[in-house]
């Protein structure tokens, strides 16, 4: 899955910006994550469309990339979230980032960012985790 | 007291006379002993006959600071490397740094020029001077430890650095006077202000230079510290400090000009300016055997007056610094150009990044923020990884300009851009006036 990543200083009405921009291009955010050191943040978006939303970025002259994450299916119930990391740890990976994406009653989605993400999906396969894709989230 | 009555007191035809008949010999020694100098005169199909006294001058043509660098290391020495006693070096504007040469008669006029200075800021050989300018390549420390200790002053060669310890050694040595950069001074005043020990010093006087800095940061180390602070110019090109100082009355700085002639011309016509019209100040060495160097330009911006002083001396005095004419920034006695962060920049990135320095003077210390635009290549959405690259731009800019730089990152067009090409540097430290 492509995540729309975006370098923001970290002062007042940026985020607004961005936000802006997307909305003008009929982009719609399904879920985002904001990180943030002193100076400056990096807001993290699973979008409608993330390649249109680069160009509506990139035109602006915003510092913008696609990176690739995983999107997972996570069981609502206690330890559910560990039953995903710890095989990843296990492999010895590192988790760059992760949030939420949606929840609803018995599952959550989340987006997952670690040190080698191809060897994340084979690792999350073998274990029979459930890998969402784009269609699969977009059609939803 | 005059140090050397003689020479400092001397009337101006005297001087113009003295001035030519070294003028005179130091062209012929240039012109036989430097083959670079021999090739610059003959193209404007100059000899040594040909310059006569000072009203030659005018004649011969101008040396530049990159002169000095397509000659690197050695090629403007006009003595053989037997004689010579001493090197020292600055940074030069891309990368290499300028290196010049003292033979000993070289370092026994330095010596003597700077114990005229102190001598002028009323410094004795009953003083205890603390240096605390960087010793090292740059000529501050050397300088001015050689011209205390010929003064008969007691030395203590304290370095820059360690400002508790400093402060230790002021109290318990008892000293009387120190030659530092302004801004560190500044720096010393706060912190015995913060130790509540602004009345434990026997501090009396302060010979400060290296730095571009205002008559009222002059006044404001003389009313904090209770002192007597004084102005001492110089570059390492035509000595170090010591090329000229200012005295009790504070009414400009007194050029050595029996051993450095000074002359203020247009920077863009290189015509000589009228008396106390604002120019360029060019100097010619006119007793250097290391490197001789003839109408130098040194970037600084400054008038001259040659009305007696008050306090006795006759020698022609500059005005207070009004800049420079190039983009050179002097941050905490370091030299810094634009181009050298642009060069580093560029040998990290591949090509250069929009840049923006800033030049600030938080309490009484220089700073230097250095603004990159983050584009798209460097972009990683991992916070670890952009600060990663923030530390790795500190880094290759503190080796290549010997400065802690804050670097900032920003979002790409952020930094201004006036008329379409970038604007580089915003110096916010206010030293005019």
């Amino acid at each position: 899955m492509k995540q729309l990543s975006v370098f923001l200083e970290n002062r007042e009405g940026r985020l607004e910006d961005v936000l802006e921009i997307l909305k003008n291009r009929n982009i719609n955010i399904l879920s985002l994550s904001l990180a943030d050191s002193s100076e400056f943040g990096v807001l993290r978006m699973i979008v409608s469309d993330p390649e249109e939303g680069k160009k509506a970025l990139k035109e602006k002259e915003i510092s913008v990339r696609l990176t690739d994450v995983l999107v997972v299916r996570v069981p609502h119930c206690v330890g559910g979230l560990q039953r995903i990391l710890v095989p990843i740890l296990h492999e010895k990976m590192n988790v760059e980032y992760l949030y939420a994406l949606t929840t609803t009653k018995e599952n959550a989605i989340i987006v997952l960012k670690t040190s080698e993400l191809e060897k994340t999906r084979a690792v999350l396969q073998k274990e029979n985790i459930e890998l969402i894709s784009a269609e699969m989230l977009l059609d939803k | 007291m005059i140090w050397n009555e003689t020479k400092e007191c001397m009337s101006r035809d005297e001087m113009e006379t003295l001035q030519g008949k070294r003028l005179v010999k130091i062209v012929d020694r240039i012109y036989h002993n430097v083959e670079y100098y021999r090739k610059k005169m003959q193209e404007v199909g100059l000899e040594p006959g040909d310059i006569c006294g000072l009203e030659d001058l005018s004649k011969l043509p101008y040396t530049t600071k990159e002169d000095l660098r397509v000659t690197y290391p050695f090629g403007l020495f006009a003595a053989p490397q037997s004689e010579i006693v001493r090197i020292h070096a600055s940074s030069g504007t891309t990368g290499k740094p300028t290196v010049v040469g003292y033979t000993r008669k070289d370092i026994e006029i330095w010596e003597e020029c700077v114990a005229r200075s102190f001598t002028m800021s009323g410094v004795t050989r009953n003083d205890t001077v603390q240096v605390a300018y960087g010793y090292g390549l740059f000529t501050g420390g050397l300088g001015a430890h050689y011209g205390a200790e010929y003064l008969g002053a007691r030395v203590i060669p304290q370095s820059t650095g360690n400002t508790q310890k400093l402060i230790t050694m002021m109290k318990d040595f008892s000293v009387t006077a120190i030659a530092c950069t302004p801004s560190y001074l500044l720096h010393i005043a706060e912190t015995l202000e913060e130790m509540g020990d602004l009345d434990k010093i026997c501090l009396k006087t302060a010979v400060c230079g290296a730095e571009p800095w205002t008559e009222k940061m002059r006044k404001q180390i003389e009313e904090k510290l209770h002192i007597h602070a004084f102005d001492i110019y110089g570059l390492s090109e035509i000595m170090g400090p010591g090329v000229a100082c200012d005295c009790l009355y504070h009414k400009g700085l007194h050029v050595n000009s029996d051993h450095f002639l000074p002359e203020i011309v247009y920077t863009n016509t290189l015509q000589q300016v009228k008396e106390g019209e604002i120019g360029e100040l060019v100097f010619t060495t006119l007793t250097k055997e290391g490197i001789p160097l003839i109408r130098y330009r040194t970037k600084d911006l400054t008038s001259i007056s040659y009305e007696p002083c008050e306090c006795g001396r006759t020698t022609p005095r500059l005005s207070r610094f009004k800049g420079r004419s190039d983009d050179m920034l002097i941050i905490r006695g370091v030299n810094v150009f634009p181009s050298q962060v642009e060069a580093a920049l560029l040998e990290m990135a591949g090509t250069t990044p929009h840049y923006l320095m800033i030049v600030d003077r938080q309490g009484s210390l220089d700073s230097l923020e250095v603004q990159v635009e983050v584009e798209e290549r460097f972009f990683s959405d991992e916070i670890k990884e952009l600060e990663g690259l923030r530390k790795k731009i500190s880094h290759v800019l503190k080796n290549a300009i010997g400065l802690a730089v804050a670097v900032k990152l920003v979002e790409p067009k952020t930094i201004e851009r006036s008329m379409g090409k970038a604007v580089h540097v915003i110096d916010k430290r206010n030293l005019i006036g």
